[in-house]
Parts: C-alpha cells; sequence; structure tokens
C-alpha cells in the first residue's frame, strides 16, 4: 500500500533566530516500518516531526505523505492520516474532560456524534483508560496523561503515528506499559527519542540526526553497534547492550 | 505561596466533589444553573431588615448538600473566608441607623444592627449557593449548561480553557518561586525587580504554552470552532423537579414561613 509512505527529500527549515535546525534530510519510510529518529539536543529532531504533518512548512525541499505532497489543501487529509503525539501531554490535553478530548479530533473531522461516541469509547479502551473517561485531565498521573494523549491521537484513526519523546517523564512501569501499548500497534510508527533502549524494544530501523543532518540510517542493530558513529552524534549505547557493571560481562 | 497552595488544593477538592454521585449530581447543570439564579434573586431581594424570613432557604441549602453529600464543614470555611468582604459593606449600618426596631429582653436592636445581620446572611447564603452548585455539577459542566442557555460560545470556551490552564500555571509559578526562594539569602534576591523577571518569564512560557497547545488543536483538525460534546439530556423528571423547586422558593420568597409558624404555634 502506498499511500503510508512518508517522504521527506531535502527538507531545510531555518528559524526565525537564524538557527539552521534542519540542513537537507531526505528519508522515505514505507507502509508499517517503525523508525527512530535520535540524536543530541537540538539536533533537529522535533524540527524535522514538526514537518510531517505541516505544523511547519518546509521552507525548502519537500514532504510528502502517501500520495499526497504537503501543501495547502493536502493538509487537513495529511492531518488526520499523521497523528502527532507530543513530548508534554499538558500542552495536547487541553478540554475540560479525557472523553471531551478524545472526542475533538473526531467532531472536527464532522463524524456523526453517534460515530463520535464510538470511536471515544474505543480509542480509550485501546489505550486501556476507559474508566478515566470523565476525569480532568489536569487530575491525571504522568502515565495516564500519556495513554490518553495516544487515545485523542487514535480516535482519528490515523495511519500513522508520530510521537517525540513518548517516555519523556515515566516511571518505569509506565515507561513499560507505553512500549507495550506502542509494539501492539500496526500503524506506521516514528518515534523521536532519547531512550535507546525503547528503540531497540520498537524500532528495527534508526535514523541518527547530528546538526540538522543526517549521520546514519539503517538497521538499529548495526547503528548501535557503531561505538564511533555513536560518540560522534553525542549518544551513547543503550544500556542493555553495554557491559553488565556487576561481572563486567555483555549480553549475549 | 502557601495561601495560593491552599487555594488551589480547595478548587481540586471541589472537582472532587463534583465527581461524587447523588440524585443532585444527576440533575441536568442546566436545571441546576437556574435554580442558583432563582435562588439567589429571591435571597437579594428581600427587605434590608429582613432575618427570619431567609432561614427557610437556608434549610432548603442543608437539604441539598445533605442529599448531595456536600461536608457542611467545608462550604462553611470557604464562606467565612469571603466574609470580611461582607462585613466591610455593612460595616456602618449600626452607626448610621439607630432606629430601634424591637427588643430582645434588656437589649434594643437597631435597624442597623438588623441591616447588617441580613447582608451576612444574604451574602453568605449566595455564596454557598454558588460553591453548592461547583460542587454539586463540576465547573466545567457549568460552563457548558450556560453555554446551553446561551452565552457566546467563546466566553465558554475561553472558561474552561481557563479553568484546565490554571493549574498548570500555578504549578510552573510555583516552580520558579521555589527556585528563587532557595538561593535566595537573608531576603537578598526577594525584591519587586527580580519579582518582575519571574513574573515576564511566567508571561514567555506562558505564550510558548500557547503556541504548542495550538500546534496540538490544529493536528487535530481545529478550524477556530471549538465543538462541545453535547451529552446534556433534559428529562421530564429534570423539568418537574425544576418547576416544582422553583415554585417552593417563590412561595418561600413570598410568604414568610418563620412568621406564619409562629402565628400557628403562638395562636395569635
Amino acid at each position: 500500500m502506498s499511500h503510508h509512505i512518508v517522504e521527506v527529500l531535502d527538507l531545510i527549515h531555518t528559524y526565525g533566530d537564524g538557527t539552521a535546525a534542519v540542513r537537507g534530510i531526505s528519508f522515505r519510510i514505507h507502509h508499517g516500518e517503525s523508525v527512530a529518529v535520535v540524536g543530541a539536543n537540538g539536533a533537529g529532531k522535533s524540527t524535522l516531526l514538526l514537518h510531517l504533518n505541516g505544523s511547519l512548512t518546509p521552507q525548502g525541499g519537500s514532504v510528502r505523505i502517501g500520495d499526497f505532497p504537503l501543501t495547502r489543501e493536502t493538509l487537513p487529509e495529511i492531518r488526520r492520516t499523521v497523528g502527532m503525539i507530543f513530548q508534554d501531554p499538558d500542552d495536547q490535553l487541553f478540554m475540560p474532560t479525557v472523553a471531551e478530548d478524545v472526542a475533538f479530533g473526531p467532531l472536527n473531522l464532522g463524524l456523526p456524534p453517534g460515530e463520535v461516541e464510538q470511536r471515544v469509547t474505543r480509542a480509550l479502551d485501546r489505550v486501556g483508560v476507559e474508566h478515566l473517561r470523565d476525569r480532568p485531565p489536569h487530575r491525571l498521573s504522568g502515565g495516564e496523561k500519556r495513554a490518553v494523549s495516544i487515545a485523542t491521537v487514535l480516535a482519528m484513526s490515523p495511519d500513522i503515528l508520530v510521537l517525540d519523546e513518548p517516555s519523556s517523564n515515566l516511571d518505569p512501569r509506565a515507561r513499560r506499559l507505553l512500549i507495550e501499548l506502542l509494539a501492539g500497534f500496526q500503524h506506521t510508527k516514528i518515534i523521536a527519542t532519547h531512550d535507546l533502549d525503547l528503540v531497540l524494544d520498537l524500532c528495527p530501523r534508526t535514523i541518527v540526526l547530528k546538526e540538522g543532518r543526517i549521520m546514519a540510517d539503517g538497521p538499529t542493530g548495526a547503528i548501535f553497534d557503531d561505538d564511533q558513529l555513536l560518540a560522534d552524534c553525542h549518544l551513547e549505547q543503550p544500556l542493555r547492550l553495554q557491559a553488565c557493571p556487576r561481572c563486567g560481562r555483555k549480553q549475549a | 505561596m502557601a495561601r495560593i497552595d491552599s487555594a488551589f488544593a480547595d478548587l481540586a477538592a471541589l472537582d472532587t466533589l463534583a465527581a461524587l454521585d447523588s440524585p443532585v449530581h444527576r440533575l441536568d447543570p442546566r436545571v441546576k444553573v437556574l435554580t442558583a439564579l432563582v435562588f439567589v434573586v429571591c435571597v437579594v431581594s428581600f427587605d434590608k431588615y429582613v432575618l427570619a424570613a431567609m432561614a427557610p432557604f437556608a434549610l432548603f441549602l442543608s437539604l441539598v448538600m445533605a442529599v448531595a453529600g456536600i461536608p457542611a464543614g467545608y462550604v462553611l470555611r470557604r464562606v467565612a473566608l469571603v466574609a470580611p468582604f461582607a462585613m466591610l459593606v455593612g460595616l456602618f449600618n449600626p452607626l448610621l441607623d439607630q432606629q430601634p426596631q424591637f427588643f430582645l429582653g434588656p437589649i434594643t436592636v437597631s435597624g442597623g444592627w438588623l441591616s447588617f445581620g441580613s447582608i451576612l446572611l444574604r451574602f453568605g447564603l449566595t455564596v454557598a449557593a454558588m460553591l453548592v452548585l461547583v460542587a454539586v455539577t463540576g465547573f466545567h459542566a457549568v460552563c457548558l449548561g450556560l453555554e446551553r442557555m446561551g452565552m457566546p460560545r467563546i466566553f465558554a470556551v475561553q472558561l474552561l480553557l481557563l479553568y484546565r490552564y490554571m493549574f498548570v500555571l500555578v504549578e510552573e509559578g510555583q516552580r520558579m518561586h521555589r527556585a528563587r526562594s532557595l538561593r535566595s539569602f537573608q531576603g537578598r534576591g526577594l525584591g519587586m525587580r527580580i519579582f518582575g523577571h519571574l513574573i515576564a518569564g511566567l508571561l514567555l512560557r506562558t505564550l510558548d504554552r500557547a503556541q504548542r497547545v495550538h500546534m496540538a488543536m490544529l493536528c487535530r483538525g481545529f478550524d477556530g470552532t471549538i465543538r462541545l460534546r453535547r451529552d446534556m439530556r433534559l428529562t421530564l423528571r429534570d423539568l418537574l423537579l425544576f418547576l416544582l423547586v422553583c415554585l417552593l422558593l417563590l412561595a418561600l420568597r413570598r410568604y414568610d414561613c418563620a412568621q406564619l409558624l409562629g402565628r400557628l404555634f403562638m395562636g395569635s
């Protein structure tokens, strides 16, 4: 199916203050792939992600989602196709109750009330927080907020999920639940993160960014074995691949 | 900051109360908003010397609280907290109006004292009514109810967003305040100038957040109008109850129950 392809060609973006955040990035992500975008702080991960659903428009180069190039006309369709999950759930959950928030997207799509209700229930059920539906978002825990943010996006039935630092600020158990949840999704996934152990669990392919350019793009295993590359890009091997601190042995 | 802390704990407590389940909680928000309005109008429209005739209204409010499971202590403490404002309003009444109204044994009660008491009671009843309204309905349901009854949607949305992000903003402010007080010794660095920087920083953060929230809205198809789910249903039971309660309140306003009861017992 060609319509879930994400294609970025020579993307360039310079912010108003002169910071060149993205300087010529190209890649192609196929249907159902799960790809990690890693790199140091300020490497351009978030800027790149914001282009994928048109929150930012390319200053140079192009973005194609499926059969559509990203333009003003295709924006609504692309925003439905590409579900964006922000780093801070407080930015994403702005409605007074959880159910209201999950309904926000479907209502904007102009769906009839019955269908909206169904989608809200299904999305909340999928992430396992059906019991929170009438709670105000500011009273949820970090893990619950994250789960609800994902539900708000699922309710629009996107084909592609884009996540910015999904495991940040989560306790270990909430993080584990999140990884299991994401592993169960069939969607094309693009995950920007510093959590390389999460990458190991979820993403067979990794794109490494440095100063707005792609340093490496390939199988996660090969990239994490390249110590020189990781050091150059301010990264470290995932903890699980490092030697055991007690016995000094590496995991087989 | 301790004051602000506790004020927010209060708001959170209001949220918790609103999440309870009782016959009062289950009523349509519009019914509750309108009832509260009728209640307040009845109470404030009493003559300035009236005290006893308002007692049934206090009784009515207590009854609602009992059915809804709202602790009286919670409401009384909030009312006491804001009572100084009412005292200020009525402060000069006892001095300006010394006309004796009646005698309680050896004590002469002047019109001024009577109207002072009346102001306090009125104030207590209206504030308590509003608190109870939010406690049995929830802030967002009150807003949605008002919107359904014709308040412009933009106001409803503003109020809802204000309520949502007030918590985030206060937390951010608290963190900044804590960071400052941890590094200021002997009162240095606590002055107005630094405070100005702090507020400016908070404003910039708020603008940033507003931008991110707007972006998150756009990502989910926001086109300028916020669509609210309309899951309010006005049942016949709601309407009947509303009519009944309104009649009761108006009757209590029209006829002085305390006096009628008194006459009944004294047989005059």
